[in-house]
């Protein structure tokens, strides 16, 4: 930045970066209050006075959740889909785009296909026959049901293609004098180069996989067949309690709900917590890829 | 006979180059078909509630067989008063949330574009995204708790000698709080594209305008501003698109039947009288007038994004 300071423009640094730290206080100050409460104590959590540090401290809550091991199974659903629906996000993605990103005279109907993924995005059937296809096809109350409707993520692919496209043809076209097909063109050329890009969008994918909770709700007919997301949904905001702990009469003496919900949500969050500082690395390749997104 | 002996060789010439043409490029339909066929069944196939839309769809029938009754279904949606109810909601949620949190992003990607020290605005990028990457369950869940008559907000109120108002449970507080917590969640990340746009001003024009004496309100105006206009453009033509997406997630966590006056839109009245009570035909109907409106909506917001910031996008 260029050097001279006066006096106003001092003075509108010291505002902003006292604003700037305010905001940022507020947008974080939630997650340390749910923080405070799930490792407050019944009365102070019930009574409604712990702020940002919590009263009485206690694990009890935390303790609770696990032994009575509910989440254990929401969270292996969970576990299953985000990794078997990334993985098969990826490869989709890489297989469709590969086709797409070649010109119409290389790959004749390119042009068509290119319409053919692209009006997808623009035009759907709505919920209810994405429903009753699901349902057809007997997929609801399976894993299968969370990971099969959204196998191909169309805005990635569009994103992808863009991105081979800008790929040298030089290189290509080195590999094809050497004899090389598609299939190892698209395997030892492309994928490759575009590795970050690629990881982003895994990242993104694995994220959307975690947090998904309306698939989980409308496809599966018994609670115990719940993602992570939808079993905190019946908890948090249908407050069905009972589904996270028994709740027997020495539980409720230890413990308040209030406690209880907030725990629950900061444990279906670690996941993303830890994922986090590794999909901020990549943050600016994200603008190229994500921000635009409509 | 030269004239079939030329024919033969020209459709074995055809076919020599068909083959050839296949013997290269038949991975690049192998690699299409899994993404088809995914299309096919997940985004094609459930097309047929347009049919569905005009009958009184009865699963035992499937849509080959279930009656046809024509316009019935649209006539009862349109003499449905709450159908304009819901309709409006969507809007007005949809484009207070849009205009605000565009508002929000430009001014915050100008402020965070003042800070010098390189690790403080990345502390504070860190901060910022981070609701952004939280689901509406985890966040809905946290502002529950928070917004509840024994919340930390109540105490805050009180501690002011002020009653707290029913954030989520009265029709003036709901779409303040629905846009408030929206900017909570997306104005971070909504910066990026903004400080990206700032990072490819040319920083000699900010030294060239400095030894010309010009100040630092003058260096914004005429510098950084102008760096961001086409992109506050385009993302303005982009949202036009989006004028009806309410927003789910955020309504279905946050809303109860007391806020349905104001907070009820198309997709979650779509989920409760199509999927809970099982009309599967009504819901199938209003959907496909949003899947119609919406897809008005985003040609013709690409075509303003075309036409006033020159973007495509393939």
């Amino acid at each position: 930045m260029v050097g001279e300071k006066n006096w106003g423009s001092r003075l509108f640094d010291v505002a902003n970066h006292v604003f700037l730290i305010l905001f940022a206080a507020a947008c974080l100050f939630p997650m340390i209050h749910m923080l405070a409460v799930s490792f407050s104590d019944r009365a102070a959590s019930t009574g409604g006075f712990v702020t940002v540090w919590p009263i009485r401290f206690t694990t009890a809550n935390y303790e609770k959740i696990f032994q009575a091991r509910t989440i254990y199974t929401a969270a292996w659903v969970s576990v299953q889909r985000t990794v078997a629906g990334t993985l098969l996000n990826l490869l989709l993605t890489i297989l469709t785009a590969y086709p797409l990103s070649k010109s119409a005279q290389a790959w004749k109907g390119r042009n068509i296909f290119v319409w053919i993924v692209v009006f997808s995005m623009f035009f759907g059937g709505g919920l209810i026959p994405w429903f009753l296809v699901i349902r057809s096809l007997g997929l609801l109350n399976t894993v299968w049901a969370l990971i099969l409707p959204g196998a191909l993520p169309v805005w990635n692919v569009i994103l992808t293609m863009n991105f081979f496209r800008d790929v040298p043809r030089e290189l290509e076209e080195a590999a094809i004098i050497d004899g090389a097909s598609h299939w190892r063109i698209l395997w030892d050329v492309y994928v490759p180069i575009s590795a970050p890009a690629l990881a982003v969008m895994t990242l993104f994918c694995a994220v959307g996989h975690w947090n998904s909770w309306f698939d989980g709700m409308v496809l599966m007919s018994r609670t115990t067949l719940y993602p992570l997301q939808t079993f905190l949904r019946s908890v948090v905001v249908t407050m069905n309690l009972s589904m996270l702990l028994t709740m027997d009469s020495r539980t409720m003496f230890e413990i308040s709900d209030r406690s209880a919900k907030a725990a629950t949500i900061l444990i279906s969050t670690i996941p993303i917590l830890i994922v986090y500082p590794f999909v901020q690395r990549y943050f600016i390749v994200g603008i190229k890829l994500g921000a635009v997104k409509g | 006979m030269p004239v079939a002996g030329s024919a033969t060789a020209a459709i074995s010439g055809r076919v020599a180059k068909t083959r050839n043409y296949l013997a290269r490029t038949w991975p690049l339909y192998a690699m299409f078909v899994p993404g088809l066929v995914a299309l096919a069944i997940f985004s094609y196939y459930p097309m047929y509630g347009i049919v569905m839309a005009f009958q009184d769809y009865n699963p035992g029938l499937g849509f080959v067989k279930s009656p046809w009754v024509g316009l019935e279904n649209f006539r009862s949606i349109f003499a449905n008063p709450d159908f304009y109810n819901i309709v409006r909601n969507s809007f007005v949620i949809a484009t207070a949330k849009i205009v605000t949190l565009q508002i929000a992003a430009v001014a915050l990607a100008l402020l965070l574009n003042e800070v010098v020290a390189m690790w403080f605005k990345r502390a504070l990028q860190t901060v910022l995204y981070l609701p952004y990457f939280l689901s509406w369950v985890v966040l809905g869940g946290i502002l529950l708790d928070m917004l509840s008559s024994r919340g930390v907000v109540a105490l805050a109120f009180r501690a002011l000698g002020l009653e707290s108002p029913m954030f989520l449970g009265s029709n003036t507080w709901f779409v303040p709080t629905l846009v408030v917590t929206n900017i909570w969640q997306s104005v971070g990340w909504s910066t990026i594209i903004y400080l990206a746009a700032l990072t490819a001003v040319d920083p000699q024009l900010h030294e060239a305008a400095a030894i010309d004496g010009a100040g630092r309100w003058q260096r914004v105006r005429h510098i950084t501003l102008p760096g961001i206009a086409s992109t506050v453009v385009l993302l303005a033509c982009l949202n036009l698109g989006n004028v009806l997406q309410a927003g789910f997630d955020q309504v279905f966590t946050l809303y109860n039947p007391a806020v349905y006056a104001t907070g009820d839109i198309l997709d979650t009245y779509v989920y409760r009288v199509g999927l809970i009570s099982a009309r599967y035909s009504l819901g199938a109907a209003i959907g496909l007038f949003k899947s119609v409106m919406g897809f008005i909506l985003i040609v013709t917001a690409y075509r303003l994004a075309d036409r006033f910031a020159g973007y495509s996008i393939f």
